[in-house]
């Protein structure tokens, strides 16, 4: 019943795609399951790959928020990469700034803004 | 509460019983906002409004319906939704709809948030009657 979105690892660097869109508890296993994996993998870096996502409502963009939180806490980065333009504007009008999440255009982009040292990949 | 169809528009009703029936009403928003020919931004605004409204309707209300449909108006055209359940109310409607005011563990963003995505936004709810809200974006 639970589904569950697989966590590729690339070196010390976990990255996620996500396919489509996701039921609230999906969510909340993708979350759960990133934070085990930072540890288990000792990764430093976490990349979610969102450009398939239609829309990201309030529950999405907390979940985002908190697993950038949680990663700086295990001592990883994590950078969103992909997000649609239109799913930008919306997510500002409605109220989220996502502010402590850093964010990329495209994977290569994500990548490289994760190999740079952590004061610059964090603005 | 004025239901916003036009005559001959009949709306689909949708149940919100489950957390799958949040990705479904998505999903058919989706495609009534193709449909109706909304641009990206307002297709991507209406249908993140209808998750918040559909998740609220689950979480607060206990579960309940939505109404979707097209409407059209003195020639102008937009999809209209109907979120409805029978659950507690809200005791105290400005406060629920202040950025960030949460009763459970949210951002407080869905209410307030929703409203700034659509055009057009009316909330009526009475405490243990339930609660109604409907939104529409129009076709610009
Ligand atoms: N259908 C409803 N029935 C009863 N109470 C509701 C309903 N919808 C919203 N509320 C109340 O209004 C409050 C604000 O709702 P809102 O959607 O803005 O925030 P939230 O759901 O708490 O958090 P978020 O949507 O950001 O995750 C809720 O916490 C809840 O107390
Ligand atoms: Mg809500």
């Amino acid at each position: 019943m639970t589904e569950r979105i697989p966590i590729l690892r690339i070196g010390k660097t976990l990255v996620v795609s996500v396919q489509f869109d996701l039921e609230d508890q999906t969510v909340l296993n993708l979350q759960e399951d990133l934070a085990e994996q930072i540890v288990a993998k000792s990764a430093q870096g976490v990349i979610i790959d969102i450009s398939a996502l239609e829309i990201v409502d309030s529950f999405v963009g907390r979940m985002l928020a908190t697993v950038a939180a949680i990663s700086r806490v295990l001592d990883a980065r994590t950078v969103v990469v992909g997000m649609r333009p239109a799913v930008a504007i919306t997510l500002v009008e409605l109220g989220l700034s996502l502010g402590g999440v850093s964010t990329a255009l495209d994977l290569e982009k994500g990548l490289a803004k994760l190999s740079r040292p952590t004061s610059s990949a964090l603005r | 509460m004025t239901a916003p169809w036009s005559a001959g528009e009949e709306p689909q009703v949708y149940p919100i019983a489950r957390s799958g029936d949040v990705v479904h009403i998505r999903q058919a928003i989706r495609a009534l906002s193709q449909q109706c020919r909304l641009s990206l931004v307002d297709q991507t605004k209406m249908i993140t409004a209808a998750s918040e409204l559909a998740r609220n309707t689950l979480t607060y209300g206990g579960g309940g319906t939505v109404s979707a449909g097209m409407v059209s108006v003195d020639g102008r055209r937009g999809v209209a939704a109907v979120f409805e359940d029978s659950g507690p109310g809200i005791s105290d409607v400005e406060q629920a709809m202040t950025d960030g005011w949460t009763s459970g563990g949210g951002l407080g963003l869905g209410l307030s948030g929703a409203r700034r995505l659509v055009d057009d936004f009316q909330l009526r709810t009475a405490p243990g009657e339930g609660t109604a809200v409907t939104i529409i974006k129009w076709v610009r």
